[in-house]
């Protein structure tokens, strides 16, 4: 399983999913109405590592994480 | 090195930490930012929260970029409230010559605004307000949208 969380203004509790690659976790927070805009604006970390493409294979016990708009300071 | 505290920092007491931490490092250069909490739009303070893992990595980056040429930074942020007029930011440079330590500031300031996982939120009314107006999207944004 795939453990994914939504950081800071996110409202929205942990997950986790049995997916293999961030194009499944993208068809399935499409679905999530109230996601719309923090997909829009949200950043993706694997394992505390941001990451620029979907071409990425996960594995099980492997963390995604959701980093909405900064603002530190 | 990397200083998070719960609520408002005690700039004087760290600027000076900082200081004597760098006495005998021959640094003749020692550059701060203070970010301060500001009286605007009727906010009773601001808010954070942090990601610590990425903004760990994150700030060994610069530790890095700054060793390469000779530098030391330092940075406090707060976590949770800090209210009016209280600090909730100190980063710092020290370096061997003046020029590293303005420019890395300057530089350091800047990407942390851009890229250091941390959310704030306006307070009104004691409740937390996200600031996504004044907050910048870290780049690569909207992968899964």
């Amino acid at each position: 399983m795939v453990q994914v969380e939504f950081l800071g203004p996110i409202q929205k509790e942990p997950l986790k999913l049995d997916i293999t690659n961030l194009n499944e976790l993208a068809k399935i927070l499409q679905q999530d109405e109230s996601m719309r805009e923090w997909l829009e604006n949200s950043a993706v970390a694997i394992n505390d590592t941001l990451v620029s493409s979907r071409d990425v294979e996960l594995k099980d016990g492997d963390r995604v994480a959701l980093l909405p708009p900064v603002c530190g300071g | 090195m990397l200083y998070l505290y719960d609520g408002p920092l005690d700039v004087a007491t760290i600027l000076k930490e900082w200081y004597e931490q760098e006495l005998t490092s021959n640094c003749g250069a020692y550059s701060s930012f203070v970010g301060t909490v500001r009286s605007e739009d009727n906010i009773e303070g601001l808010s954070f929260d942090i990601y610590e893992p990425i903004l760990n990595s994150w700030f060994d980056a610069w530790q890095k970029k700054a060793a390469a040429k000779g530098a030391i930074i330092k940075m406090a942020h707060s976590r949770g409230d800090v209210m009016l007029h209280e600090s909730s930011y100190i980063a710092a440079v020290f370096s061997p010559k003046r020029r590293v330590a303005l420019e890395f500031i300057d530089e350091f300031v800047e990407d942390f605004k851009a890229s250091a996982p941390i959310w704030k939120y306006d307070l009104r009314g004691g409740k937390r307000v996200y600031a996504l107006d004044r907050s910048t999207a870290i780049k690569g944004s909207g992968l899964l949208k």
